[in-house]
């Protein structure tokens, strides 16, 4: 195929008609928690993985609704489990067990 | 005692205050320009945040009015003119003096159509809040244009709303409990379908709102923050929508088979024609203005001009039957029964 | 789509569109791009219609690349806006008619400026005294060259020799009509029909026969934007959002695309040469393109105008498949040659995207 110097841009758009829902179905059936965040940033604020890495659980569960899979389950790696988000979560979601599903589902599904 | 109050607008507002100016032995002149008295709230299917049903709270509020009150239905009122603390009525019925006025003129639904990139009233399946309600009044479940039952709704807050480019920069405060509340009896009524909210906040201000809001959360509603940038319908006339995902901080976009605009309260146009035909001025929004807003929000800067309810900025029900009450009271006052 | 309600958004903008007497302004590019346009609108107007149309050797670039890329200050351009205003006065004509779709929207912002902002207009007086000596007045009426077609749409009807409809099949052609983003984005009350739903493209092609199709992106830009393609690396961008609307028009079928923006009408053709070479893939039947017009060129054809003097020979997608469904008169054998009938050669196949039936 022709090279003119300029190459055609990937969008950085979510579309929704076309993401995949997988993981955050088989999350949330799991867990219902996993419905509840709005979106406060405390579990972000108390982080421990977060003072080293730009890891935030917060964004990691919206960007799984979003469709983002394959980079969230690696993304879910840099959790420590330590459960400080879990203490402060204000709708007492199980963050700790979303984590660890998010890992069973990659294991189960091989990614 | 042989004082009239004239009550302009047949609202849950104006109801409530005929009912206790009643109790409190005056005479009522209800005037409501449509043909039947329960304005916004007669429209409605069912109420948040506990699903009454909306006829219910009207019909209560109608039924404890006594014989002291005259209803003049399909009849708009076109001045009031005050002399010496006597109001003249001028309506399109017989003209009437009363001792005291109160407006109870509520609100109008913002007209959708003028967020035009929104595409109501062009595309065949965006429809607004209050139409929703007519279907679930109707039908129990939402529908689309062709008479299918939609697999993808998109409920869109803010319309007429915190928004300067249609002067409406005030929050509705109704709205966004509306929205999740009909997105749960989206849920509840077609189970498989996939419900969106696109917000800017969730104001779950009153009583038993946030609790609304995480039980749709539990039902699966998605919530998106970010307002709509553009609707386009498609061929087979879904509606392709365009907001950005804030939370994410990313545009998206989806395709659904049915988007509901959460239109905001609008001031009702007597509202504004009543005032300046008493010398009374509009507040920033073009609502009723009122004498304070903490202590005399039913005050206006005339003696013995009153307002009680969405008139003078918008409010829900629980609000404007207390502020209606309120106002009874006030009036009893200025008429020297206190 | 309800009909009824784009229309009473069409009625809420509607504009006052002077009716003769037009001081005429060029396009920077479109010279090079669809040299036969700018023609045809002259012939149309003072030909067809019998218009008085000033074409004023004197008048320079509003300057709007320059402005939009960032290279003249706003100071400078208002001061040469002037110098055009000026130069209409001193010709003795008022309604001052701009042929591309930016210098419409350098206008329009300037004359609202100017009429929000006294002093910025006092000062634009000043450097345009002090650099020319020279003094302008503000235009009675300000109408782009679509906006005038789009007045006499049904006159230009009247006298058509051929239409919007596809001869085989007896239907209307399915257009899809493209609106530069300067037009209405910035003043909608200044566009026929406003930003959303806007109607000087689609008023043409209804007056003229054919039927205006709606698609999902249909208001997206075409990517053309001066910094897009000025830069080369940045190109990528322009082509990518072209390559968004194809994808989003393709399921439409539709027969060709009407434009109003220079810029507009020459990327929505050639970036589809362009796609056709990096991707393999093409938007029209049986490895075509989707011919892209001008509304001048469409007007040109719809009265009757040879396809080549209206220069449609040099569009990146061919025209043919067009010409063929309106029943067009055309000699193939004189597309490439030119006016004193010189064969100017003929240009080398693309790989992918079919030029040559």
């Amino acid at each position: 195929m022709a090279d003119f110097g300029y190459s055609l841009v990937k969008s950085g758009k979510t579309d929704l008609d076309t993401a995949g829902n997988a993981l955050a179905r088989s999350v949330s059936e799991a867990e219902p928690g996993f419905n509840l965040c709005i979106a406060c940033g405390c579990c972000v604020a108390t982080c421990s993985a977060g003072r080293f890495t730009n890891f935030g659980f917060r964004e990691l569960i919206h960007r799984i609704k979003r469709g983002e899979e394959k980079l969230m389950i690696a993304e879910a790696e840099k959790c420590m489990l330590c459960g400080k988000c879990t203490l402060v979560c204000p709708r007492n979601i199980n963050t700790r067990n979303i984590v660890l599903l998010i890992r069973k589902h990659a294991i189960i599904k091989g990614l | 005692m042989d004082k009239t109050v004239a009550v302009v607008g047949g609202g849950v507002a104006g109801l409530a205050a005929a009912a206790a100016l009643n109790q409190l032995g005056y005479r009522v002149l209800l005037y409501e320009k449509e043909a039947f008295t329960g304005g916004n709230v007669r429209n409605w299917d069912r109420l948040f945040p506990k699903a009454r049903n909306a006829r219910e709270v009207v019909d209560e509020l109608a039924s404890s009015l006594t014989g002291l009150t005259e209803i003049a239905t399909g009849t708009f009122v076109n001045s009031v003119k005050s002399t010496d603390g006597l109001f003249e009525i001028e309506s399109s019925g017989r003209p009437a003096y009363a001792d005291a006025v109160l407006l109870t003129t509520g609100f109008e639904l913002f007209d959708a159509r003028k967020k035009e990139e929104y595409g109501y009233g062009i595309f065949e399946n965006v429809i607004t809040s209050a139409d929703l309600e007519k279907m679930f009044a109707s039908s129990g479940k939402p529908l689309m244009a062709d008479g299918s039952e939609p697999k993808k709704v998109a409920f869109i807050h803010c319309v007429g709303s915190r928004d300067e480019k249609v002067n409406k920069p005030y929050c509705s405060k109704v709205c966004c409990v509306t929205a999740v509340k009909q997105a749960v009896e989206v849920r509840e009524a077609l189970p498989e379908c996939e419900v969106y909210n696109f917000y800017m906040d969730l104001r779950m201000f009153g009583t038993g709102y946030e609790q609304l809001y995480k039980e749709a959360q539990v039902k699966g509603v998605n919530f998106i923050r970010g307002r709509l940038s553009e609707a386009n319908e498609t061929r087979t006339h879904q509606v392709m929508i365009k907001a950005e995902d804030t939370l994410v901080s990313r545009p998206l976009q989806i395709t659904v088979d049915l988007v509901v605009l959460m239109v905001g309260m609008s001031p009702a146009g007597s509202t504004m024609t009543i005032l300046k035909s008493l010398g009374l001025l509009g507040n920033e929004d073009g609502f009723a203005g009122i004498a304070n807003a903490h202590t005399g929000s039913t005050l206006t800067l005339k003696k013995g001009v009153f307002v009680a309810g969405a008139c003078s900025g918008p409010a829900n029900i629980t609000d404007s039957v207390n502020e209606a009450r309120a106002a009874a009271l006030r009036i009893h006052q200025y008429l020297g029964g206190v | 789509m309800k009909q009824e309600g784009k229309r009473s958004i069409w009625n809420d903008y509607q504009k006052e569109i002077a009716d003769d007497k037009f001081y005429y302004v060029r396009s920077c590019i479109r010279q090079n791009f669809f040299p036969g346009s700018e023609t045809a609108f002259l012939k149309i107007l003072r030909e067809v219609l019998e218009k008085d149309v000033f074409d004023d050797r004197h008048h320079t670039t509003c300057t709007g690349i320059g402005y939009h890329a960032e290279v003249v200050p706003l100071e400078t351009t208002m001061t040469v806006v002037g110098r055009n205003f000026a130069l209409m006065k001193e010709a003795g004509y008022q309604n001052y008619v701009p042929s591309c779709v930016t210098s419409f929207g350098i206008y329009t912002e300037i004359l609202d400026s100017w009429h929000h902002f006294p002093e910025v207009e006092a000062r634009a007086r000043e450097n345009l005294d002090k650099a020319t000596g020279r003094t302008f007045e503000i235009p009675g009426n300000l109408a782009h060259t679509s906006d005038i077609i789009f007045k006499f749409r049904n006159e230009i009807a009247a006298k058509a020799k051929y239409m919007l409809v596809n001869k085989t099949t007896g239907k209307p052609l399915r257009v899809v009509d493209h609106i530069g983003c300067h037009y209405a984005k910035m003043f909608p009350q200044k566009g026929i029909g406003g930003a959303e739903y806007p109607y000087v493209l689609a008023g043409m092609v209804e007056a003229w026969g054919g039927e205006v199709i709606d698609y999902p992106e249909r208001r997206h830009c075409c990517g053309f934007g001066f910094r897009q393609y000025l830069v080369k690396a940045n190109r990528g961008y322009s082509i990518s959002c072209s390559k968004k609307k194809f994808e989003s028009m393709e399921p439409e079928k539709p027969d060709f695309i009407i434009a109003n923006c220079p810029g507009c009408a020459y990327f929505l053709d050639r970036w589809q040469y362009a796609l056709a070479e990096m991707e393999g893939k093409t938007y029209g039947e049986d490895g075509h393109g989707i011919p892209s017009l001008t509304y001048e060129e469409v007007a040109g054809l719809v009265l009757g105008f040879d396809p080549w003097e209206l220069g449609l020979q040099l569009h990146q997608v061919p025209v043919e498949s067009l010409l063929k469904k309106m029943g067009v008169a055309y000699d193939p054998e004189s597309k490439f040659r030119g006016a004193n009938g010189e064969d100017l050669g003929q240009p080398e196949s693309p790989l992918n995207l079919k030029f040559y039936e």
